[in-house]
């Protein structure tokens, strides 16, 4: 039977560093809450918004999977391996820090804000060569169905990754239904919402909501309104 | 109150650096890093550590013989497998493995 866990969006830590405003699903930084570590091998989900020309300066990191999906506005990120990018809505950008990589990421504008999902993926390989990818998904590829931005494919629709991981960007309208199969046994999949209302067997989620569900090899997902969220199916077991 | 004494491993001696820096902002601990096999087993005993962190670029061969000398110098020894590069996940890391 399936199991589920529901993170309420006010149950998340907020951080306000005056030019961030960070809002975690689990415990990151000096945040610590011995029951939101993980959902398999999803470590982090950062709700980030920065303020014009803000950033994080150059930090390094080391055998993670690394994904920014912006939600508004341009974010410019600056790495050890040269590249230099902005990245905005409907892109997606995938990192592996493998042995090591150092990068900046700075909001591109000098007056609005920029919002973006950071994730953090624990990888099925350390100290892998690190790489660096970005692609524009077309956003009508999500309406009312399912849009594949990730994978552990490199051959397949949307960035890859160092896991057995798939995401799945979704923007339905209100009364739109579909049946998602967990891509992998002993996966589990956490379901967060991005705006308006979803209801995933039974269990009703409002914006920034997030279920999670494992123990199953599909669910329903419907739209109470209309919504757009985002499905990360990753290993319970790593 | 004594620190809590934490050994750090990893290969890359900027992304050690910050760790050291990053464990060492908690008042509560005190974090030795070291860039080699030899100067870890060293270091080892030479404090009484409560928690090893096995960060970046350690292979598989060096991962199995720390963890079989520390474990049977210190049966009781935390031995943590460090994601991140001294990210925001070091915190959490080590408050675990302090459970």
């Amino acid at each position: 039977m399936a199991q589920t866990v529901l993170h309420k969006a006010n149950t998340r830590r907020h951080a306000d560093h005056g030019w961030l405003h960070s809002y975690q699903s689990f415990s990151f930084a000096g945040y610590y809450n011995p029951q939101r570590i993980n959902f398999g091998a999803l470590r982090v989900l950062n709700d980030d918004t920065v303020d014009p020309g803000m950033g994080f300066g150059k930090h390094p990191h080391d055998n993670m999977e690394i994904i920014s999906i912006p939600l508004e506005g341009g974010l410019e990120h600056k790495d050890s391996m040269n590249n230099v990018a902005v990245i905005k809505n409907g892109d997606i950008q995938a990192m592996s820090a493998g042995t090591g990589i150092f990068h900046s990421e700075y909001n591109f504008d000098r007056t609005g804000e920029v919002k973006f999902l950071q994730i953090w993926i624990y990888p099925n390989k350390r100290n892998v060569e690190p790489r660096y990818d970005q692609i524009s998904l077309n956003l009508e590829d999500r309406h009312n169905k399912l849009q594949q931005i990730l994978s552990p494919n490199p051959d397949d629709a949307g960035v890859w990754i160092h896991q057995d991981a798939w995401f799945h960007l979704g923007k339905f309208d209100k009364g739109v239904s579909t049946e998602y199969s967990i891509k992998k046994e002993s996966n589990g999949v956490y379901a967060f919402v991005l705006s308006g209302e979803i209801i995933i067997n039974g269990d009703t989620l409002s914006s920034r909501d997030a279920l999670g569900i494992w123990d199953t090899d599909k669910f329903t997902i419907e739209a109470g309104t209309d919504a757009e969220f985002l499905l990360i199916d990753v290993p319970m077991k790593f | 109150m004594e620190k809590i004494q934490i050994l750090v491993i990893g290969r890359h001696p900027e992304i050690l650096a910050t760790v050291v820096r990053l464990v060492n902002n908690n008042p509560n601990w005190n974090a030795t890093g070291c860039l080699s096999d030899e100067d870890a087993l060293a270091a080892f005993g030479k404090q009484d550590f409560k928690v090893v962190l096995l960060g970046g670029g350690i292979d598989e061969i060096s991962e199995s013989k720390l963890n079989e000398y520390f474990c049977t110098q210190k049966p009781d020894i935390k031995i943590v497998q460090h994601f991140g590069g001294g990210s925001g996940l070091l915190s959490a890391e080590i408050f675990e493995a302090l459970k």
